[in-house]
C-alpha cells in the first residue's frame, strides 16, 4: 500500500494559513514575554495585523481569481468568490473583535478573569487579581476560532466541515467561561454551551454518517450526485440532511436548536459575546448555504419544510421572548434568534439571490452586532464608593442614559434601529434584500411572517431607544450607573458606526461587490 | 454648475455636523461658518441660474444623478436632484433669504450662548429644504420634507428651557405628522398604481391612471401640504410655532418651510390635472384658510402671532392659485416669491422691534417707535405696502393676479373664490395696517424701563435689502411676464382667460377695499388712543384671539377621543397582549419547570428540547414529503 501525497494549492490556503499561523506564534508568545502588559500589546498587534494581512491576501485573491475558483486540497475545499466574501467578513468581525477584546475600563480592568483555571471567589483568584495577571490566552483563542470559521465557509467535505466546526467551537467554549464579573454564570452558560454543541454535533455526525451510508461518499458534490440518482422518498437520504442541517442550524442559533443563546450569550465576557453572536451567525449562514447549495441541493423542495418550520419558529419565539427580557444581554439574544429566522427566509426554496443577498445582510448584521455590544461594554454600574464594577446591563439602569452620554445612547440607538430594519440604516437594505431573494422563489407566505415578526420585534427595540432618551434617571439613582470611557471600544463603536451607516445610505458598491459572490464553483444552483 | 447642485446639500449639511460635532471650540467662529456655508449655497444656486438662463426653454430641465440607493429588484431606488426653473426658483429664494437671515441672526443671537447649535440647526435646515425642492421622487422628497420637519421642531424648541417652548416645539411636530400620513398614503397609492414614485415615470403615468387614483392621490398630497404650510384644517401649530427665535419665524414660518405644501401641490400639478375634484378643494381649503388667517390676524395683539395669522392668510392665496390649475400655478409661485421677501423682512422687522424693547411683543405696549427706530419703521413700512398690494410694491403684482385668476371659471365657482380673495384683501388691509400702526405710530404705552433703540448694522442691512425687494422685486419680475415665461417650462404654457367680472373692474374693487381697510384702522389705531389691555369684546373677537377655537376642537375631535382610544389600547394591551405574553412565559416556564422535574436539571431539559425539537421538524419534513400529489 502506497501513501500518495496529496497535490496542495499552498495559495488559495494563504489566509486560513495566516490566521493559524498567527495563532500559533500567539501560544509561543504566551509562554515566552513575561510581563502580561506587554504580553497583551504584542498579542492584540499580532492578532490584528494578521487578520488585516488575510483580508488583505483574501481581497487580492477575490481581485485575481482565475473563473469562478480553486479546488484545493483534492476536492476537500473550495476557493471561490462567495468563500472569499465570508472570509473577508468574518474577518473584519474577528479584528472588531480583537479590538474590544484589549478594552479596559478607565481603571485598568478587562473583561477577561486574571486566571481561568481557579475556582470563584477563592483565595487563588484574589491573589491572582492583585499580582495583575491576565489571560492574554484570549487573542490565539480567537485566532484560532477565526481561523476554523474560515475553513467553514469554504470546506466542501461533511468530514473536513466537521472538523472545521469543532476547530471553531472549541476556542468559543473556552472563551465563553473566562467573565472577570458574575464567574459562575459565566461557567453556567459556557457548560450549556459545551454539552450541548457536543449534543449538536454528534446529531451533525450522525447525520453525516447517515449520508454516506445513502450516497458512498461524504465529497459535496458526489453526495449531490448520490442524491440525484435515487428517486421517491429514501429515509436514509431524508434523515442525514435534516440531521447535518440541524447541527449547523444550532450554530446559527435557529429554534428549536436556540436554547444555549441567552446563557451563553449573557454569561461569557461581553467583548465574546459581540464576536460571536457576529462572527459565529456569518460562519453558520456561509456553511448553511454551502451545504444545501452544492451538496442537498436535490432536496431543495423537501428541506424547505424544515426551513420554513425553523424559520417561523425562530421568528416567533425570538421576537416573542425578547418583548419580556428584562436584561440586555438576553433581549440582544433573543434578538439574534429572531434574526436567525429572517436568515432562513432568504434561504427558503435555495434561491439564487440568497448568495448574493446573505453575505450582505450578515455584514449589516454583524456589524450593528458588534458595535451594540461595544456600547454595553462601556455602561457600568458603579458602587457606593465610586468604585467602577460590571455592566450595568439590566433595563432600568439604562434610562435617561441619552441626556449623561448622548454620543454613546445615540450609537446604540441607531443599531437598535438596524436590528429593527428602519430605512437609511443597514439593517433595512439587509432585510431588504433577504426578504426580495424570498420572495422571487414564491415564498411570499414566509416573508409576510417575516415582516409582521420584523413590525413586532421594533417594539422592544423602540422600547430602550425610549428609555434611554425620554425617561428621566430615577430619583436617587443619579450615580448608580457611570459611562466608561475606554478608547479602544470608543473605535469599535465608531467604526461600526460609519459602516451601518454608510452600508444604509450607499449600500450600491457593497451590495454590487456581493452579486459578484453570489456564484458557487460547485454549485448545482444558480 | 448644474451639475454641481449636489453641493447645495451637502455644504451645509457638512457645515452642520462640524458644527455639531465641534462642541463650544466653534463658539468663536461657528456662526460664520454658517453663514458662509449658506452664501455658498446662494453662490452655486446663482451659478446654476445663469447657466440655466443660457439654455433654450425646452433643455431647462436638468437630472443630477447622485447614486443608486437600491439597486435591482422590482424597486429600484435611485437618489437624484431635478433641476428646473420651478427648483432653481426656490433654491434661489431659499438660499438668498436664507443666507440674509443667517448673517441677522449673528447679532440677533449675539448673547446666546448656544449659538453655534443654532446655526448648526439653521444650516441643517438649510440643507433639507434644498433637498425637499431639488429631490427627483417622492421618497426623496419626504426625505427632505422630514429634514425641514425636525429642523423647524429642533428651532421652535431652541429656548426649550421654557416648558410652553417645548410644548409648541411638540405641537408642531405632532400636527406635522398628520400631514406626512397623507404623504405617506399618497407614495403608497403611486407605488400601487404606477410601480413607481420618481416625478418622472409618475407624471408620465399619470394622465392614464383613473380618476379615482388621481383624486385620492391628490387629496393625501393636499393632506401633506395642509400640515405644513399650516392650512385648514392643520393650521393649529404656526401660532405657537412662534415660541422659536425670530429669525427663525422668518426664515421657516414665513419665507420658505411653510410654502412647501404649495411646492408640493404645483409639482405634483400632472397628478391634481386629472383630478379636478381634488383641485377644487385645493382652492376651497386655500380660500376658506385665507378668510380664517385675516380674521384671526384682526384679533391678534402680540406682533409675532399677527404676522403668523397673516403668513396663513397669504399661504390661503397661493393654495388658491395653486388649486385653479394651470392658470394660477405661476401666480402661486410668483406670490410665494414676493412674500417670501415681505413677509421675511416684516418678521425682521418684529424681531428689531423686539430687540429694542426688551423682548416684548405686545403690541398695546408699542407706539410711536417710528422716531426711535426709524430703518425699522421704513423697511417694515415697504414690507406693509408690498403685502397690502398698493402698487408698485411688490405684493400688488402677485396677489392681484391671484385675484383676477380666481374671478376664471364658470358657474358659482369664481364668485365664491373670487369673493373671498376679493374680501381677504380688504381684511389684510385692516389687521396689517392695525399692527403697523398700533407698533409705530400713535403715542409710545412703553412700560417704564423701555428704551427703544435701533439695530445694529449687521441686523437692519439684510432688513434693508428684503426690504428693497418688497419695494421692486413684483414689478422687476412681472414686467413683460418674465417670471411667468420663465416657470412656462413646468407649468406649460396658458392662454389668457377672461374673469367674469372685467380687470379693471376687479383691480379698482381691490384697491378700494384696501383703502377702506387702512382707513378704519388708522381711525381705530393710529389717531385714537389705543388701550393697554386688551378691551372686553364680542363673542367674534374673543373667538379669533383663541385661533378659532381650534385648539378646543383638536381637543374635542381628536385628542379627547385619541386619548380614551389609546386608554382602551393600553388596558387592552395590558390584559390581552401583555396577558397573552405573560401567560406564554409563564406556561413556557411551567415546561420546563415539568422538564426539569423530570429530567434533574436545566441543560439536559434544553437537550430535551433540542431532541423534541428535532423529532418535530423530521416529522414535519416527512409528514411534507410524503404528500403524494403535492410534489413540484
Amino acid at each position: 500500500m502506497s501513501f500518495v501525497t496529496p497535490e496542495i494549492a499552498w495559495a488559495p490556503l494563504a489566509p486560513v494559513i495566516i490566521v493559524l499561523g498567527a495563532a500559533a506564534i500567539g501560544i509561543l508568545i504566551e509562554s515566552f514575554v513575561r510581563t502580561p502588559a506587554t504580553r497583551r500589546i504584542v498579542l492584540l498587534t499580532l492578532s490584528v495585523v494578521s487578520l488585516v494581512a488575510a483580508a488583505a491576501v483574501a481581497a487580492v485573491q477575490w481581485a485575481t481569481l482565475d473563473g469562478a475558483g480553486t479546488i484545493v486540497l483534492d476536492g476537500m475545499m473550495t476557493v471561490d468568490r462567495q468563500a472569499l466574501a465570508w472570509q473577508i467578513v468574518i474577518l473584519v468581525f474577528g479584528a472588531l473583535g480583537a479590538l474590544l477584546f484589549a478594552a479596559r475600563t478607565r481603571a485598568g480592568e478587562e473583561a477577561f478573569t486574571p486566571l481561568g483555571s481557579v475556582a470563584p471567589g477563592t483565595a487563588e483568584e484574589t491573589l491572582a487579581r492583585r499580582k495583575g495577571f491576565q489571560v492574554t490566552e484570549v487573542f490565539p483563542l480567537a485566532l484560532f476560532a477565526v481561523g476554523g470559521m474560515m475553513l467553514f465557509t469554504s470546506v466542501t467535505d461533511l468530514i473536513f466541515l466537521f472538523v472545521a466546526l469543532e476547530v471553531f467551537s472549541l476556542p468559543l467554549y473556552i472563551l465563553v467561561a473566562l467573565a472577570r464579573r458574575r464567574r459562575f454564570l459565566s461557567h453556567e452558560g459556557a457548560l450549556k454551551y459545551f454539552l450541548l454543541g457536543a449534543f449538536s454535533s454528534a446529531l451533525f455526525l450522525f447525520g453525516a454518517a447517515l449520508l454516506y451510508g445513502a450516497t458512498g461518499d461524504t465529497n459535496f458534490v458526489r453526495v449531490s450526485e448520490g442524491i440525484a440518482t435515487v428517486t421517491g422518498l429514501d429515509p436514509l437520504i431524508l434523515s442525514g440532511a435534516v440531521l447535518v442541517m440541524s447541527g449547523l442550524l444550532f450554530k446559527l442559533g435557529a429554534v428549536p436548536f436556540h436554547s444555549w443563546t441567552p446563557d451563553a450569550y449573557q454569561g461569557a465576557p461581553t467583548p465574546v459575546t459581540a464576536f460571536m453572536a457576529a462572527a459565529t451567525k456569518a460562519a453558520a449562514t456561509a456553511a448553511l448555504l454551502r451545504v444545501s447549495y452544492e451538496a442537498l441541493h436535490g432536496l431543495a423542495w423537501e428541506l424547505s419544510w424544515l426551513i420554513w418550520t425553523v424559520a417561523i419558529l425562530s421568528m416567533l419565539l425570538g421576537t416573542v421572548v425578547a418583548l419580556v427580557q428584562t436584561e440586555l444581554k438576553r433581549m440582544l439574544a433573543y434578538s439574534s434568534i429572531a434574526h436567525a429566522g429572517f436568515i432562513l427566509v432568504a434561504l427558503a426554496g435555495f434561491p439564487a439571490d440568497a448568495l448574493s443577498a446573505l453575505p450582505f445582510y450578515l455584514l449589516s448584521y454583524g456589524l450593528a452586532t458588534l458595535g451594540a455590544f461595544a456600547v454595553i461594554t462601556q455602561v457600568r454600574e458603579r458602587g457606593e464608593d465610586g468604585t467602577v464594577l460590571g455592566e450595568a446591563t439590566r433595563l432600568g439602569q439604562w434610562a435617561g442614559l441619552g441626556h449623561r452620554s448622548p454620543w454613546l445612547a445615540g450609537a446604540m440607538a441607531l443599531f437598535l434601529l438596524s436590528f429593527a430594519g428602519i430605512p437609511l440604516t443597514a439593517g433595512f437594505v439587509g432585510k431588504f434584500v433577504a426578504f426580495s431573494a424570498a420572495m422571487s422563489e414564491g415564498a411570499w407566505p414566509l416573508v409576510l411572517v417575516a415582516v409582521i415578526a420584523s413590525a413586532a420585534a421594533a417594539f422592544f427595540y423602540v422600547r430602550l431607544i425610549v428609555l434611554m432618551f425620554l425617561t428621566d434617571v430615577p430619583e436617587g439613582q443619579e450615580d448608580a450607573v457611570e459611562v466608561d470611557h475606554s478608547p479602544l471600544a470608543r473605535a469599535v463603536v465608531a467604526i461600526t458606526v460609519i459602516g451601518v451607516v454608510l452600508l444604509g445610505i450607499v449600500p450600491g458598491p457593497v451590495l454590487s461587490l456581493f452579486e459578484n459572490a453570489g456564484v458557487l464553483l460547485l454549485g448545482a444552483a444558480g | 454648475m448644474l451639475d454641481l447642485t449636489w453641493l447645495l446639500i451637502a455644504v451645509p449639511l457638512a457645515s452642520s455636523l462640524v458644527l455639531l460635532l465641534a462642541g463650544t471650540r466653534a463658539n468663536p467662529w461657528g456662526h460664520w461658518l454658517g453663514v458662509i456655508a449658506s452664501g455658498s449655497t446662494f453662490v452655486v444656486g446663482l451659478g446654476a441660474f445663469i447657466q440655466m438662463l443660457g439654455l433654450d426653454a425646452e433643455e431647462r430641465s436638468h437630472a443630477v444623478h447622485l447614486f443608486s440607493w437600491i439597486p435591482g429588484g422590482e424597486l429600484n431606488l435611485d437618489a437624484g436632484l431635478l433641476v428646473d426653473p420651478l427648483s432653481l426658483t426656490f433654491v434661489l429664494l431659499v438660499s438668498f433669504v436664507g443666507t440674509l437671515i443667517h448673517v441677522y441672526s449673528v447679532a440677533y443671537m449675539e448673547h446666546d450662548p448656544n449659538r453655534r447649535i443654532f446655526f448648526a440647526y439653521l444650516n441643517l435646515f438649510v440643507a433639507a429644504m434644498l433637498l425637499l425642492v431639488l429631490a427627483d421622487s417622492f421618497l426623496l422628497l419626504f426625505v427632505g420634507w422630514e429634514g425641514v420637519g425636525l429642523a423647524s421642531y429642533l428651532l421652535i424648541g431652541f429656548w426649550n428651557q421654557k416648558p410652553e417652548y417645548a410644548t409648541a416645539a411638540k405641537k408642531a411636530f405632532v400636527v406635522n405628522r398628520v400631514g406626512d400620513i397623507g404623504l405617506i398614503i399618497a407614495m403608497g397609492l403611486m407605488f400601487a398604481s404606477f410601480g413607481a414614485v420618481d416625478f418622472a415615470t409618475v407624471f408620465a403615468a399619470a394622465p392614464e391612471a383613473s380618476t379615482a387614483t388621481l383624486t385620492a392621490t391628490g387629496l393625501m398630497l393636499l393632506l401633506a401640504a395642509t400640515g405644513k404650510s399650516a392650512q385648514f384644517p392643520l393650521q393649529s401649530w404656526l401660532g405657537d410655532a412662534m415660541a422659536g427665535p425670530t429669525p427663525v419665524s422668518a426664515l421657516i414660518h414665513a419665507a420658505t418651510m411653510v410654502t412647501a405644501g404649495v411646492y408640493l401641490i404645483v409639482r405634483s400639478a400632472p397628478i391634481f390635472e386629472g383630478a379636478p375634484a381634488a383641485q377644487t378643494v385645493v382652492a376651497a381649503v386655500g380660500a376658506f384658510t385665507l378668510i380664517l388667517g385675516a380674521l384671526i390676524g384682526l384679533a391678534k395683539d402680540d406682533i409675532k402671532k399677527a404676522l403668523a395669522a397673516s403668513t396663513m392668510s397669504q399661504i390661503g392665496y397661493m393654495m388658491l392659485a395653486a388649486g385653479l390649475g394651470p392658470v394660477g400655478y405661476a401666480f402661486a409661485i410668483f406670490h410665494l416669491v414676493t412674500h417670501g421677501f415681505f413677509k421675511a423682512g416684516m418678521f425682521l422687522g418684529a424681531g428689531s422691534v423686539m430687540h429694542g424693547m426688551q423682548d416684548q411683543v405686545d403690541m398695546r405696549r408699542f407706539g410711536a417707535l417710528r422716531t426711535a427706530m426709524v430703518t425699522t419703521w421704513i423697511t417694515f413700512g415697504l414690507g406693509w405696502l408690498a403685502i397690502l398690494g398698493v402698487p408698485p410694491f411688490s405684493g400688488f403684482w402677485s396677489k392681484d393676479k391671484i385675484i383676477e385668476a380666481a374671478f376664471v371659471g364658470e358657474g358659482a365657482q369664481p364668485w365664491i373664490l373670487g369673493g373671498a380673495a376679493l374680501i381677504g384683501a380688504g381684511l389684510t388691509a385692516f389687521y396689517m395696517s392695525r399692527l403697523f400702526f398700533m407698533t409705530f405710530h400713535g403715542k409710545a404705552r412703553w412700560t417704564d424701563d423701555q428704551h427703544p433703540h435701533e439695530s445694529p448694522a449687521l441686523m437692519t442691512v439684510p432688513m434693508i435689502i428684503l426690504a428693497v425687494g418688497s419695494a421692486f422685486l413684483g414689478l422687476f419680475l412681472a414686467l413683460g411676464d418674465r417670471f411667468s415665461h420663465w416657470l412656462e417650462p413646468v407649468t406649460g404654457h396658458v392662454e389668457h382667460h377672461e374673469p367674469v367680472l372685467p380687470i379693471p373692474v376687479i383691480m379698482t374693487a381691490t384697491l378700494l377695499l384696501v383703502a377702506l381697510g387702512v382707513w378704519g384702522a388708522w381711525r381705530k389705531y393710529g389717531a385714537a388712543d389705543v388701550p393697554t389691555t386688551a378691551p372686553t369684546a364680542s363673542l367674534a373677537t374673543v373667538a379669533a384671539r383663541n385661533d378659532m377655537f381650534q385648539d378646543s376642537v383638536n381637543r374635542g375631535v381628536f385628542e379627547r377621543p385619541g386619548t380614551h382610544l389609546t386608554r382602551t389600547l393600553v388596558y387592552a394591551d395590558a390584559a390581552v397582549v401583555d396577558g397573552a405574553v405573560d401567560k406564554q412565559a409563564e406556561a413556557w416556564s411551567r415546561t420546563g419547570e415539568v422538564v426539569r422535574r423530570a429530567q434533574n436539571g436545566q441543560v439536559r431539559s434544553y437537550a430535551l428540547t433540542m431532541l423534541v425539537g428535532l423529532v418535530i421538524v423530521i416529522f414535519v419534513v416527512v409528514q411534507g414529503v410524503s404528500k403524494p400529489c403535492s410534489r413540484s
